[in-house]
């Protein structure tokens, strides 16, 4: 059953275009990894799945409902929550308070603070400590916990692993299967492939706003996305 | 002896000043709205209650169960029709708009009240004073005062920390943009912490109506020892606004105390010391984003 359907949305910053005709769909319970370079329009797309960006053309339907111009704080209890890129955790607030105010609008499900501290052990060791004194990748898991208090029915994660130790995206990446057992529909935006393609059940390739590929994990070869990613 | 007096004077004095100044605290916190309204809308709650109190017979502090929702519904309205469309036009917009509301609230006052000063008769409990010795002395309404400043002040900090909105309003104060991604309506946590610090103002206009003879211009006064008590304590902390109220009021009674006459103008100048050498206030917030 699709649960997000994006047909043919443009998307402007002022006058520049980021998107162009930019269509994906996405099935209950799949998780989807959106590829691309720098500047392919990966975040503006889930901006606009996440309505801080409205498409000037083209419609977003999310459960069956046209949602493309609903107010992005509307969208959270529909079931859609994002990890901004640059992971966005509230510096004057604890990082339990940080999860507290991910479950603002009460969406019931199978996530509490319990299970966010049994899921990310290093959360749980930082609870009281301030957003601001928190790593890239404390941060990164932070928010992701921030994310899954709302209970989303799609989870959608901008930029997981840029700026963070290998290490740390391991453990982060480990994570991913979890979620993705409870149900929970992942979209991944990715600029490290080999991350993209070890999670996903399919991929899809941007390039300059535009979609170069997409297909299952599997059955894409490494020279189709290297030639994909890079437009050669 | 009288020293002792008149830093325990000030102290109380600095209860006024920290309930004047928690709102203006609050939206400044939130919203990084300055508030020039903020002494016409403590004028606005006083005259109310000379009307409550003169035209209807109702008992001076009893007026408060009227006032303190006109002036929570009418932050609520403000803020969704003026306040939250001159935000998105940037920092001067808000500035200019509560400066004009100010303009028009004094004029309106005038209009309807006229220049004459005027107070809010609260009968003896305002002339009532608890004798220690033949030197100290403390009148029940400061004090009576001084504690609904202190508990006005905790009670915005308990609400901050401890409770779902407040959370939110925090929330949205670090980051509005990733607020909304958590559902929260900034819109309407803006409204909610103007309709809470317009209650406190109400609050502390009734009570500077009892305390004091006011006219429509007095909000400006008021406005000026409000901001002092704000930016010595340090910008955003309602403790700080805690702090910065007692050290203004105590810097102007011990003025009085060398002459009568230095009063307000030791309390400017140690506002303007705490700029020039601790520009962040007493108690600035940990965060600054």
């Amino acid at each position: 059953m699709t649960l997000l359907k994006i047909d043919a949305i443009d998307v402007h910053y002022g006058d520049f275009q980021a998107l162009y005709g930019m269509s994906l769909s996405l099935a209950e319970g799949e998780t989807l990894a959106v590829i691309g370079a720098n500047g392919a329009g990966k975040s503006t797309l889930m901006k606009s799945i996440a309505g801080l960006m409205i498409p000037t053309v083209g419609t977003v339907t999310f459960d069956g409902v046209d949602i493309t111009k609903r107010p992005a704080h509307t969208r959270v209890s529909l079931g859609i929550a994002l990890t901004p890129e640059g992971r966005r955790i509230f510096p004057s607030l604890s990082v339990e308070e940080n999860l507290l105010v991910g479950a603002h609008v009460r969406r019931k499900g199978p996530w509490n603070l319990e299970k966010i501290y049994d899921a990310f052990p290093l959360v749980a060791d930082r609870k009281d400590r301030l957003g601001l004194n928190l790593s890239g990748g404390e941060q990164q898991a932070v928010a992701i916990g921030r994310a899954l208090m709302s209970n989303p029915r799609v989870i959608l994660l901008d930029e997981v692993s840029l700026g963070l130790a290998p290490v740390v995206v391991q453990d982060i990446y480990e994570a991913l299967p979890r979620i993705a057992s409870q149900g929970t529909t992942v979209l991944v935006v990715e600029q490290d492939v080999n991350h993209a393609l070890r999670v996903a059940d399919r991929v899809q390739c941007l390039l300059e706003g535009r979609t170069v590929l997409e297909g299952s994990a599997g059955s894409l070869s490494r020279e189709q996305i290297a030639s994909a990613y890079f437009g050669i | 002896m009288e020293w002792l007096n008149a830093v325990l004077q000030g102290i109380l004095l600095g209860g006024l000043y920290a309930l004047l100044a928690a709102g203006l605290s609050l939206m400044f916190g939130v919203m990084r709205i300055v508030n020039l309204a903020h002494g016409a809308l403590a004028i606005l709650a006083a005259y109310l209650g000379v009307v409550l109190s003169q035209n209807f017979g109702i008992p001076a502090f009893a007026t408060l169960i009227v006032i303190l929702p006109v002036m929570f519904g009418l932050g609520w309205v403000l803020q969704m029709t003026l306040l939250n469309k001159s935000l998105v036009r940037g920092g001067l917009a808000p500035i200019l708009v509560t400066f004009g509301l100010a303009v028009v609230l004094i004029q309106l006052f005038q209009e309807i009240f006229s220049a004459d000063f005027k107070s809010i008769q609260a009968g003896s409990i305002a002339t009532n004073s608890i004798v220690i010795n033949d030197q100290i002395a403390i009148g029940v309404f400061p004090l009576l005062t001084f504690v609904v400043g202190v508990a006005v002040i905790v009670a915005l900090q308990l609400f901050l920390s401890r409770t779902r909105s407040g959370r939110a309003m925090r929330a949205t104060s670090d980051d509005k943009d990733a607020a909304q991604l958590m559902g929260i309506n900034n819109r309407r946590i803006y409204a909610l912490a103007t309709a809470i610090a317009l209650t406190t103002v109400g609050l502390a206009g009734v009570f500077l109506g009892i305390r004091t003879q006011f006219n429509p211009t007095y909000g400006d006064v008021t406005l000026v020892f409000a901001f002092e008590a704000v930016i010595i304590g340090g910008l955003g902390s309602l403790w700080g606004t805690l702090v910065g109220g007692m050290v203004l009021g105590i810097a102007q009674t011990l003025g009085s105390q060398i002459n009568p006459a230095y009063g307000i103008l030791i309390g400017h100048l140690v506002f303007l010391a705490i700029l020039v050498f601790r520009p962040t206030g007493l108690l600035p917030k940990a965060v600054n984003s």
